[in-house]
C-alpha cells in the first residue's frame, strides 16, 4: 500500500471532540430555544439538543463496544418523529386559533 | 481521513447550528437544521455506526425535515423580529447556557479513558443492532409501534378543522 495512503488511513482522532462538539451543539440549542422568537423555529432548537444527545450516545457506543448505545439512538429518533408530529400538528391548531406564530403573542398561559 | 472528515463535517454541522440561530426566517432555519442533520449522519458513519446514519438521513433529515418546511409553508410564516429573548432568557438563560457548557467541556477534557476513533475500527452492522432489538428488546420496539400509531391518531385530531367556532374566529381575524 502507498504509505501515505496507509498512513492516512491509520490516522485517529480522539472521541473527546465528539463529546465536545456534541456539548457546543445542545448548547446552541438551548441558546436558540431562549433566544427564538418563532414558535416553529423553537421547536427546531429542540431538535437540535436531540440531535447533540444523539451524537453523545453513539459516540458512548462506540467507546465500550457496545449496541445498546446506538439502540437507544434508534428510540430516540422514532420518539422524535412522533413528537414533531404532533408538535407540529399543535402548532397548527394554535395558528389557526390566533393567526400568528410569535412566541410574545402565544401568552395566555405565561405567568 | 477520519481528520479531515471529522473537520469537514463537524465545521458544517456547527456552521448550520449557528446559521440556525442567526437567521430570521423559518425556512432558511429549516434548511441549515438539514445540514446539520446529514453532516451528523456522516459522523455517525465515522463512529461506525452504518444503520443510524442511514436512518438519520431518512427520518430526520427525510421525514421530519419535510414535515418541518411543509407546515413552514403552510403557514406562510413571515420573518420574525429579532430580539435577545425575553428578560428571564436575559438574566438567568445566558449565565445558565454557559456554566452547563463550561461543566460538560470540564468533564468531558477531564476523563481520561476515552479512547479514539480511526477509520480501521469495527463497525456496527445492521445484523449485529437487530440481534439485539429483536431478542432483547422485542417488546419495547412493538410498543413503539404503538407509540408512533398514537401519535398519528393525535396528529390527524388535533391538526383537523376544528368546529365551526374556530372557522368564525379565522374569518374574523383574516377580516381584521
Amino acid at each position: 500500500m502507498n504509505p501515505t495512503l496507509g498512513h492516512l488511513l491509520q490516522q485517529e482522532i480522539p472521541l473527546t471532540w465528539y463529546l465536545l462538539l456534541s456539548a457546543v451543539l445542545f448548547c446552541l440549542g438551548v441558546l436558540g430555544f431562549l433566544i427564538k422568537r418563532n414558535l416553529i423555529t423553537v421547536f427546531m432548537s429542540i431538535e437540535l439538543m436531540l440531535n447533540a444527545v444523539n451524537l453523545s450516545f453513539v459516540t458512548f457506543a462506540h467507546q465500550w463496544h457496545e449496541v445498546k448505545g446506538q439502540i437507544f439512538v434508534f428510540f430516540v429518533m422514532m420518539v422524535a418523529a412522533a413528537e414533531a408530529a404532533v408538535g407540529l400538528a399543535i402548532i397548527i391548531a394554535v395558528f389557526r386559533a390566533r393567526a400568528t406564530l410569535a412566541v410574545d403573542r402565544i401568552d395566555l398561559m405565561k405567568l | 481521513m477520519h481528520l479531515i472528515l471529522f473537520i469537514v463535517f463537524a465545521g458544517l454541522c456547527l456552521t448550520g447550528a449557528i446559521n440556525l440561530l442567526l437567521q430570521t426566517h423559518p425556512i432558511n432555519s429549516a434548511l441549515s437544521l438539514i445540514v446539520v442533520m446529514t453532516s451528523l449522519a456522516v459522523l455517525y458513519l465515522l463512529l461506525g455506526a452504518e444503520f443510524l446514519a442511514a436512518a438519520q438521513v431518512i427520518v430526520y433529515a427525510g421525514a421530519i425535515m419535510v414535515l418541518f418546511t411543509f407546515v413552514v409553508m403552510l403557514l406562510n410564516a413571515g420573518r420574525e423580529e429579532r430580539t435577545l429573548g425575553s428578560r428571564v432568557a436575559r438574566i438567568l438563560g445566558f449565565p445558565a447556557v454557559t456554566a452547563i457548557l463550561a461543566v460538560m467541556a470540564t468533564v468531558i477534557l477531564r476523563s481520561e479513558d476515552l479512547g479514539v476513533a480511526g477509520l480501521r475500527d469495527r463497525i456496527t452492522t445492521t445484523q449485529d443492532l437487530s440481534a439485539v432489538l429483536f431478542t432483547k428488546l422485542l417488546l419495547p420496539f412493538e410498543v413503539t409501534s404503538v407509540l408512533i400509531l398514537i401519535a398519528i391518531l393525535g396528529s390527524v385530531a388535533l391538526a383537523r378543522q376544528g368546529d365551526g367556532k374556530t372557522r368564525v374566529n379565522i374569518g374574523r381575524t383574516a377580516g381584521k
